[in-house]
């Protein structure tokens, strides 16, 4: 069953943090979560978003030139 | 009773802050008790708020070091226990056997100890020779290039005699050289402006423990845009809480040169003192510094056999200043302020000997009266007094 929230997969926690003060700043809800093991045996975090805020997520992102890996649905 | 700057006063007259600045500002072990009492965790190692938060605060801090020196980006801000440690990362992991680097008579063993290290292992290393106030030619460091020359290795401030050193002129000659460049600025940072991009700075090796006024085991280096991670070798490899399903080592910035848990104590520490900073402003900071370094400097020189080290122009030093009084050892002159006088300062070589033969100090070395926020022009007074007093015995 889908849910209403993507996870942004990042290479480390300063990636997450970097992205989680980026969204907060324009006002987009996030939260730093334990990547969920079907998506990755890595042990750290991901920043979790709403769906619905998946475009603008991926243009500030992009306007900001921070790496991500990639962005999963949940 | 406290300072203006709210400080408790101790009656020492503590003049040591080039090794160490001391006292550190309100809030910076607050801050570290709030650390250990509530947040405590792991940064970056597990999901849950406790790690969150704490892996906040190392990043939080990892932001204000690369506001401070203009970098764009916190990732390349490199954590580790203090300046010799970044210097040795970036030394030790961009230099291979046949290439040349390019430094200053007036480094710090930190600098000078690595090099020595790579040196016998096929690196070749040319030294150019500074002024005896400590100062440098920028044109002499353009002669030492070579064709094999990889980097340029620069002190921003001796931690003998205060000299600063240009590094925006080196900066511009690596830069047209196309070499990298590596500035030391345990001295400097915090005090000294610098400015990654406006400098040409492409490793820049700080400590929270000077005139950042953070605690002991903070510090490391911030990498330029213009460095590939690719090109940093790191020191230490081990786990970094992210790629934990792979045996090799992360190769983007801060995790390839960043294993092991970090003192994420230490920089919530160094967070609060970074905030201190930003609040009391630098260049406020260096005025306070720079007009008692100036009663300092005119009330030695006013001593009868007193010889002062490095330049007298305020604006070409920091608040660190190297003297000697003819006929009294240094270590004398050390022991006695201590005992006598209640005034805590340095004496001897000062972790650089190179720097001591520059100035023509070596092997006694000199006496060092580094200033920092929290002294006061009373302070001055009470060391210029004691200084003139143990001057007169000797004559």
């Amino acid at each position: 069953m889908s849910s209403d929230f993507a996870v942004i997969l990042v290479d480390s926690t300063s990636h997450a943090m970097r992205i989680e003060k980026l969204l907060t700043s324009r006002g987009i809800t996030c939260k730093l979560v334990p990547v969920p093991r079907h998506l990755s045996s890595d042990c750290g975090v991901c920043v979790r978003v709403q769906k619905r805020d998946i475009e603008e997520v991926k243009s500030l992102i992009d306007a900001h030139h921070v790496v991500i890996r990639s962005i999963e649905a949940l | 009773m406290t300072s203006s700057l709210g400080v408790v006063e101790t009656g020492l007259v503590y003049l040591d802050n080039a090794a160490t600045s001391w006292p550190k500002p309100p809030g910076v072990a607050a801050a570290m008790q709030y650390f250990l009492d509530e947040i405590g965790a792991n940064p970056g190692r597990s999901g849950h708020r406790l790690s969150v938060e704490s892996g906040r605060i190392v990043y939080e801090t990892r932001e204000a070091i690369a506001c401070l020196f203009g970098a764009s980006d916190p990732l390349r801000v490199i954590f580790g226990m203090n300046a010799t440690d970044g210097i040795n990362l970036v030394l030790h992991g961009i230099l291979k056997p046949g290439d040349h680097v390019v430094t200053s008579s007036m480094e710090h063993n930190a600098v000078m100890r690595p090099l020595h290290d790579l040196e016998m292992r096929g690196v070749e290393v040319s030294q150019v020779a500074c002024n005896p106030d400590g100062s440098l030619d920028p044109a002499l460091v353009r002669k030492a290039i070579c064709t094999n020359t990889k980097l340029i290795v620069l002190n921003h401030a001796s931690n003998v005699c205060g000299t600063i050193l240009p590094i925006r002129e080196v900066g511009q000659i690596a830069r047209h050289h196309d070499l990298l460049f590596l500035v030391d600025a345990a001295q400097s940072a915090g005090t000294v402006p610098i400015h990654m991009v406006m400098d040409c700075i492409d490793f820049l090796a700080f400590t929270g423990h000077k005139s950042l006024y953070g605690p002991m085991g903070t510090g490391g280096v911030v990498i330029g845009e213009r460095v590939d991670p690719s090109a940093l070798h790191p020191l230490r490899q081990g786990g970094t809480g992210s790629r934990s399903e792979h045996e090799v080592q992360p190769e983007f910035f801060p995790d390839r040169c960043e294993s092991g848990t970090p003192n994420a104590v230490g920089l919530a520490g160094l967070l609060a003192a970074l905030q201190w900073l930003q609040r009391q402003g630098s260049v406020q900071l260096r005025t306070h510094e720079m007009a008692l370094c100036a009663d300092l400097l005119e009330g030695l020189l006013n001593i009868r056999g007193v010889i002062v080290y490095g330049p007298l122009d305020t604006n070409k030093r920091t608040a660190t200043v190297g003297f000697n009084i003819q006929g009294m050892e240094p270590s004398i002159v050390g022991l006695r302020l201590d005992e006598e006088y209640g005034i805590l300062c340095r004496v001897g070589l000062h972790c650089a000997p190179s720097a001591h033969r520059t100035l023509g100090t070596f092997p006694d070395g000199c006496v060092r009266f580094a200033i920092g926020a929290f002294n006061t022009e009373r302070d001055i007074e009470k060391a210029l007094k004691a200084v003139s007093e143990l001057a007169k015995e000797v004559r």
